[in-house]
């Protein structure tokens, strides 16, 4: 895949906080596809997607949308920062209403009010939340207050979703609910998304490609198919079968 | 009948007939508060907002000044300030001493750091998660910063609220640099400092529960709004 080819592509990124937790030699995206980010905890997931989201800067390294250098400051970045969304492992709902927390990201990109109506009704009425639409955010359920989080982070069409685990601590309804909207919007928004998950079930029923990060490194990646039946590495297979020791 | 009894007799007569004099003071006092609590909120919300949004290491000595004047003795507000404005003060030129806005002053003196302590510690507890979100939704700086203000809505008007009862209640420093002329700078608390030395029980308990009612009715007003929200557009 060359640069342009790839959605985003990450060249030597490196991040070290009191120890080094990240460290990518290469690693690349392609449109339309659904990632799953696996390993264990610490092994740098929610780091990557950080800055991949450019909200958390490497200490070395590049990062290329569409084969172009991503800028870390200033309006270049923040004109790149408007083309993904990131959904936060702690959701934070503004203390507003459904409607104004989906509108928000339209807001920031000055969206009329006819466009933003337009846009967030008919995605609340998908995603089953058109009749929250003016119940303050605060008083939803931990699943309704997910469902919003993701569609308002799909609502401004985001070229990339970048999620860290979007299903933490809910019930089997509605991590279905949520898995059935991520594939949903992303396979009808052309989206790639990154979607970071403890839950190796789920990367393998809604991931095209599965990324196995150990300790900062990317131990392998590859088709869903092949990293839950045949994986290249042991330690990977370890891990998908639940035996890996850490 | 005690003092007591008479002055809550006397004070609802003064408000049921609508005392000039009273009305006067009144309108005084709440005209300095409320423009001091304005002032202040530009300054303290603003100041607080920006201190709150920046890591605390690099804001440690301000945030220690900040306390410290949160805390300033009304009397030491208003001598510092009478030193600056009287006559032979450097702003004595300016002809502000023993006016309103020299009350002004000095309780914008005292309430400011009030509101930016409290909005900085309001913005902190919320302040990296607000920010992030936001920038994640594509949120260009002026956003973030509309947001977290938002965002902190309930601390920054208790922030507001108890600056305001501060300074509504404040005695020192508005009689240093107002000096309680009648008519031009007497303010409710002067006016009960003033009626009690001169014996006046009735009139300065009068004066004390209209105080507290305009307290109570302000501070309502106020916590109605830090309660509101969540409506859409």
């Amino acid at each position: 895949m060359t640069d342009q080819q790839a959605l985003v592509k990450l060249k030597g990124i490196r991040k070290k906080y009191d120890h080094e937790v990240l460290n990518i030699a290469s690693l690349a995206l392609k449109k339309g596809q659904i990632y799953g980010l696996i390993g264990p905890s610490g092994a740098g997931k929610s780091t990557l997607l950080r800055i991949i989201n450019l909200l958390t800067p490497p200490d070395s390294g590049s990062l290329y949308f569409h084969g172009i250098p991503a800028p870390l400051n200033g309006t270049a970045r923040l004109t790149l920062q408007r083309k993904m969304a990131l959904v936060f492992q702690k959701t934070l709902l503004f203390r507003d209403s459904v409607w104004n927390n989906v509108a928000y990201g339209l807001r920031a990109r000055n969206y009329s009010h006819k466009q933003i109506e337009l846009k967030v009704g008919p995605l609340l009425e998908q995603v089953g939340m058109e009749h929250l639409a003016h119940r303050r955010a605060d008083t939803l359920s931990g699943g309704e207050a997910q469902r919003v989080a993701i569609a308002r982070a799909v609502a401004f069409d985001p070229k990339l979703l970048l999620l860290d685990e979007p299903t933490a601590n809910l019930d089997p309804r509605n991590i279905e609910i949520i898995e059935n909207m991520i594939t949903g919007l992303s396979r009808e928004r052309h989206m790639t998304v990154v979607m970071v998950t403890h839950n190796v079930f789920q990367a393998r029923r809604i991931a095209d490609e599965v990324i196995f990060l150990d300790k900062g490194n990317i131990v392998e990646m590859g088709s869903a198919e092949k990293i839950f039946t045949n994986p290249d590495q042991e330690k990977t297979r370890l891990y998908v079968e639940g035996r890996m020791i850490y | 009948m005690s003092q007591l009894g008479e002055g809550i007799i006397e004070a609802f007569r003064l408000i049921i007939s609508l005392d000039e004099g009273l009305l006067r003071i009144v309108f005084l006092s709440l005209r300095i508060s409320g423009l001091a609590i304005i002032i202040s909120t530009f300054i303290g919300v603003p100041l607080g907002t920006l201190l709150g949004l920046k890591a605390e290491k690099k804001t440690r000595l301000v945030n220690k000044l900040i306390f410290t004047f949160m805390g300033t003795p009304p009397v030491v507000a208003g001598l510092l300030i009478y030193l600056l404005i009287s006559r032979m003060g450097p702003f004595g030129v300016l002809g502000l001493i023993y006016t309103p806005t020299a009350m002004i002053i000095a309780q914008v003196t005292l309430a400011t750091p009030i509101i930016a302590g409290l909005t900085m510690v309001g913005v902190r507890s919320k302040g990296t998660a607000v920010v992030e979100t936001a920038r994640s939704l594509g949120a260009g700086q002026g956003l973030v910063t509309w947001t977290i203000i938002k965002e902190s809505r309930i601390s920054i008007l208790g922030a507001i609220i108890t600056g305001f009862g501060r300074i509504i209640a404040e005695v020192g420093a508005v009689m240093i640099v107002g000096g309680n002329i009648e008519g031009q700078t007497r303010v409710m608390t002067t006016a009960i400092v003033l009626e009690t030395r001169q014996g006046n029980f009735e009139l300065a308990i009068g004066l004390g529960i209209i105080l507290l009612l305009l307290s109570f009715i302000v501070n309502s007003f106020l916590y109605n709004i830090q309660r509101g929200g969540g409506s859409s557009d």
